[in-house]
C-alpha cells in the first residue's frame, strides 16, 4: 500500500478528510494530548534548549562522517555475532528481509513498529511470499485490521475513534464471546493483549525498527512504551532489525542524549517505559533470546539528500512533534498525505523520497506558522526546507499556469517598489471605498478560492507598508 | 558492485570525501575513544540522599511503587506482602543471579521456579545491574542471571536495586557498564522506566499493554 503514494492527489484528500466527522473528533485528541504534555515536561526540564543544541550538532556531526561510523558499527555487529546487510532500495531490502524469513522456514512473522518498513511496504512483501506478517503495536495492530496506513508516525491510530476500533475487533475477533463489553479502550487493550499474546509466542521470526544504531557497540536500540518491541525480538529464534542509514550515533553517551529529547518531544514523557540495546544474538548460557541477528541498512535515496539543501532533514528522529503542532495536520489528519510519512517532516521528507513531482503538492500544504521549527528536538528548519521543495516545483514547471501567471505579475510589482506601493494603496483604497457598508466581501474577482468558503474582510483602506510608515514616525516623534 | 559498495560510494559522493582522510577519521576515532558526554541535566546529581529522593519521585511519576529495605534478606518478606496485597497466588519466577537466589524464599511462603519465562508466569523478580536517578529508570542486563523474557511476560515484575548501584544519569551507568562488560555489552540492556502502558486509543494512557502490569521496585540498604 505504502508503495503507491496517493500524494498526487492531496487536495482531494485534504477536502474529503476537512468533511470526514469521525475523522475529525478522532483528531482533537491530537491537539490537547500531544501538545500540552510536550510543553509540560519541557517545563520540567531547564536544560531542553541546551539539550536541542547539542542534539543538532550531534546529527550534523555524524551526518558528516556517516561514512566512517557506519564502517565502525558493521565491524560491531559482525564482532558480536550478528549480519549486517545493505539494502539500496526498500525493494532490495523487502527481498533482503523476505530471503532471510525463507531460509529459515518462516510461517508466522511478528513485527515491532518501524517507521522505515512502511515506507519500503515490507508487510506486503512479506505476505506475498507466503508468510503472515503481524504487527504488535496497539495502534499498528489496529491500522493493520483496517488495512490502512499509520496516520501518524508515533500513534499510527490517532485517526480512530474507540467505537470504529471496537467494530474493528468484533470483526476480526470473530472466535471471541459476541456479548462481550468493549465500550471502553481499557477493554479493547486487555482484548489485543490476549490475542497478541499467541501471536508473539508462535512467531518465527520477529522484526523491529531501530530508533538509534550505536556504532561504539554494535547495538541497535529501540524505544516502546507497550513492550511489544521487546517480545518481538526476544521469543522468536530470529531478530531482524530495519533502519535507514541515518540511525547511526558515534556512543551510548550520544544515544543518551538523544533519548532525552525524543521521549519528551513525542509523547511528554521524560523517558519511554522500555529502552532496549540489542547486541547480537544470544550468547552461550543465555536462557532466551533469539539464536540469529540480522541487521538490515536501508539507504533508499537517503545518501543523495547528505551534501545537499536537504540534508538537514536526515537529522529527523520521527517524534512527531511537529505534525502535533502543525494547524495543517490539525485539520485534516495524517492519511491525506497520500504516503507514509504526514505533517511538516512528511511535506520535506516525501519529495525527497517519491520525487517532487509526486510530493511536490505537500510543502505547499503549510501557513508557515513555523511551530514546527519551533519544537524540532534537533532544529530542522522545517519552513525553509518546504520553501526550497516550492522553489524547485517553480523550476520546473510543475506549478499550475494560474499561479505561475499571479506570481509572475506579484514579481513585476515586487521588483519595482514604488509601483508597487502604488498599485496596493490604490487597491486598498478602491477596495476599502466599496466594502465601507458591509465590511466584507461574499465573492472577489481572481480570489473565488477564498470567497467560495467564506468572507474576506475588507481593508481599512490603508497598506501594511502605510500604516508601518505612520507608527515608525509616532514613535520616533 | 554489491550494494554495500554502492552505498557507501554514494555516501562519499554525495559528502565529496573519500573516506581516507586523516582528520576525519581522527575525529571519530577520538570520539569513539574519549565517549564524550553531553549536557547532563542536573535533576539527577547532588548527594546519595539527594538522588535517591529523585529516584523515588521520578518511579512513583510514572506509576511504579518503590520500598525501601535494610538489607537484602528483607525482600522474601516484602514480596511475599506484595503479592498477597495484589491479590495473587505467591509464586515466582527467577533467574540465576546469586543475589537472589541464596535467599529464604520458602520461610516467606513463596514457591520460586528459575528460568526464562514461556509466558505462562504470573510474578518475576529479576535484579537491577543500576539504577537511574534522573528518571526513575532501572537498567536490568540479559542473561541466566536475569533472562530478559522476565522482564516482559509476567503480570507483575519485581526488581531489586541495591543503593551503592543508584546513578545520578545513564552516563554514569555506561561508564560502569564498560568496567563491567568490556567492549562486549550483553545481548540485551534492558532501560525499564515504570510498567507497559498505551496510549494508542483516543490518546487515554492505560497501564499494562504488552508488558507488566504493575513494576514495584525494592531498594535495598544494606
Amino acid at each position: 500500500m505504502s508503495l503507491h503514494p496517493t500524494t498526487p492527489a492531496f487536495k482531494e484528500n485534504a477536502h474529503r478528510a476537512l468533511g470526514d466527522t469521525e475523522l475529525q473528533k478522532a483528531l482533537g485528541h491530537v491537539q490537547g494530548g500531544f501538545i500540552n504534555k510536550r510543553a509540560a515536561a519541557v517545563e520540567r526540564l531547564p536544560e531542553f534548549e541546551t539539550l536541542r543544541e547539542s542534539a543538532r550538532d550531534l546529527k550534523d556531526h555524524v551526518l558528516a562522517h556517516l561514512d566512517l561510523y557506519l564502517e565502525h558499527y558493521e565491524t560491531q555487529v559482525r564482532a558480536a555475532g550478528g549480519q549486517v546487510h545493505f539494502a539500496r532500495t526498500g525493494e532490495e531490502a523487502c527481498k533482503t528481509i523476505v530471503d532471510i524469513c525463507k531460509a529459515h522456514g518462516a510461517k508466522s512473522v511478528t513485527k515491532g513498529k518501524s517507521m522505515v518498513s512502511e515506507e519500503i511496504g515490507l508487510n506486503d512483501a512479506i505476505e506475498a511470499a507466503g508468510m503472515a506478517a503481524v504487527e504488535t503495536d496497539l495502534g499498528e495492530y489496529i491500522i493493520q485490521l483496517r488495512h490502512e496506513t499509520p496516520s501518524h508516525i508515533i500513534a499510527p491510530a490517532v485517526h480512530l475513534t474507540k467505537e470504529q476500533v471496537e467494530a474493528d475487533f468484533r470483526r476480526v475477533h470473530s472466535h471471541l464471546d459476541a456479548a462481550r463489553d468493549l465500550s471502553e479502550p481499557v477493554q479493547l487493550l486487555t482484548e489485543a493483549r490476549g490475542v497478541l499474546r499467541e501471536k508473539f509466542l508462535a512467531a518465527d521470526v520477529g522484526i523491529t525498527g531501530a530508533n538509534f544504531l550505536v556504532a561504539e557497540t554494535g547495538s541497535s536500540i529501540i524505544v516502546t512504551n507497550e513492550g511489544n518491541g521487546d517480545l518481538t525480538q526476544t521469543l522468536p529464534k530470529v531478530h531482524i532489525v530495519i533502519a535507514s542509514i541515518e540511525k547511526i550515533v558515534p556512543t551510548l553517551e550520544d544515544a543518551s542524549l538523544l533519548m532525552r529529547v525524543l521521549a519528551r518531544s513525542a509523547t511528554g514523557q521524560d523517558m519511554s517505559v522500555y529502552t532496549t540495546l540489542s547486541t547480537g544474538p544470544r550468547r552461550a548460557g543465555d536462557p532466551d533470546g533469539p539464536e540469529h541477528y540480522h541487521i538490515v541498512l536501508v539507504d533508499n535515496g537517503r545518501s543523495s539528500m547528505l551534501g545537499g539543501e536537504f540534508e538537514d532533514m536526515l537529522r529527523c528522529i520521527r517524534c512527531g512533534a511537529c505534525m502535533n503542532h502543525c494547524p495543517i495536520y490539525h485539520a485534516i489528519g495524517g492519511h491525506a498525505y497520500g504516503w507514509v510519512y504526514p505533517g511538516p517532516m512528511g511535506a520535506v521528507l516525501t519529495p525527497a523520497l517519491i520525487g517532487v513531482e509526486k510530493g511536490g503538492n505537500l510543502p505547499n500544504a503549510s501557513t508557515f506558522c513555523g511551530r514546527c521549527e519551533a519544537v524540532c528536538p534537533v532544529k530542522i528548519p522545517l519552513p525553509n526546507l518546504m520553501r526550497h521543495w516550492r522553489e524547485r516545483e517553480f523550476e520546473r514547471h510543475l506549478t499550475p499556469a494560474v499561479q505561475r501567471f499571479g506570481l509572475g505579475i506579484w514579481g513585476f510589482f515586487a521588483r519595482r517598489p514604488s509601483l508597487y506601493r502604488l498599485a496596493t494603496s490604490l487597491a486598498m483604497r478602491v477596495l476599502g471605498f466599496v466594502g465601507r457598508d458591509k465590511g466584507r466581501f461574499a465573492k472577489l474577482p481572481l480570489a473565488s478560492g477564498w470567497t467560495q468558503f467564506r468572507d474576506m474582510p475588507a481593508p481599512s483602506g490603508e497598506t501594511f507598508q502605510s500604516e508601518w510608515r505612520a507608527r515608525q514616525k509616532e514613535r520616533r516623534s | 558492485m554489491s550494494a554495500r559498495d554502492d552505498v557507501f560510494s554514494n555516501i562519499r559522493r554525495s559528502l565529496g570525501v573519500t573516506g581516507k582522510e586523516a582528520t576525519r577519521r581522527a575525529a571519530v576515532g577520538q570520539r569513539l575513544e574519549t565517549t564524550p558526554r553531553g549536557p547532563v541535566p542536573r535533576r539527577g546529581q547532588g548527594s546519595a540522599a539527594a538522588r535517591m529522593a529523585t529516584f523515588i519521585t521520578e518511579a512513583q511519576r510514572v506509576s511504579a511503587s518503590v520500598v525501601m529495605l535494610e538489607n537484602a534478606a528483607a525482600i522474601p518478606a516484602e514480596v511475599a506482602r506484595y503479592l498477597s496485597e495484589c491479590n495473587v497466588a505467591p509464586v515466582l519466577r527467577m533467574g540465576a543471579d546469586a543475589r537472589l537466589a541464596g535467599l529464604d524464599w520458602a520461610g516467606a511462603g513463596l514457591s520460586t521456579s528459575t528460568g526464562r519465562s514461556d509466558g505462562s508466569d504470573l510474578n518475576a523478580i529479576s535484579h537491577a545491574f543500576a539504577g537511574v536517578a534522573e528518571t526513575g529508570s532501572l537498567i536490568v542486563l540479559s542473561g541466566p542471571d536475569n533472562p530478559a523474557t522476565l522482564n516482559y511476560l509476567p503480570d507483575n515484575h519485581i526488581i531489586v536495586l541495591a543503593v551503592s548501584d543508584l546513578c545520578g544519569d545513564l552516563e554514569t551507568v555506561w561508564t560502569r557498564l564498560r568496567r563491567a562488560t568490556g567492549a562486549l555489552l550483553p545481548r540485551t540492556v534492558n532501560i525499564i522506566t515504570g510498567p507497559s502502558r498505551s496510549a494508542d486509543i483516543e490518546q487515554t494512557l492505560l497501564l499494562g499493554a504488552h508488558g507488566p502490569r504493575r513494576l514495584h521496585i525494592l531498594v535495598t540498604l544494606g
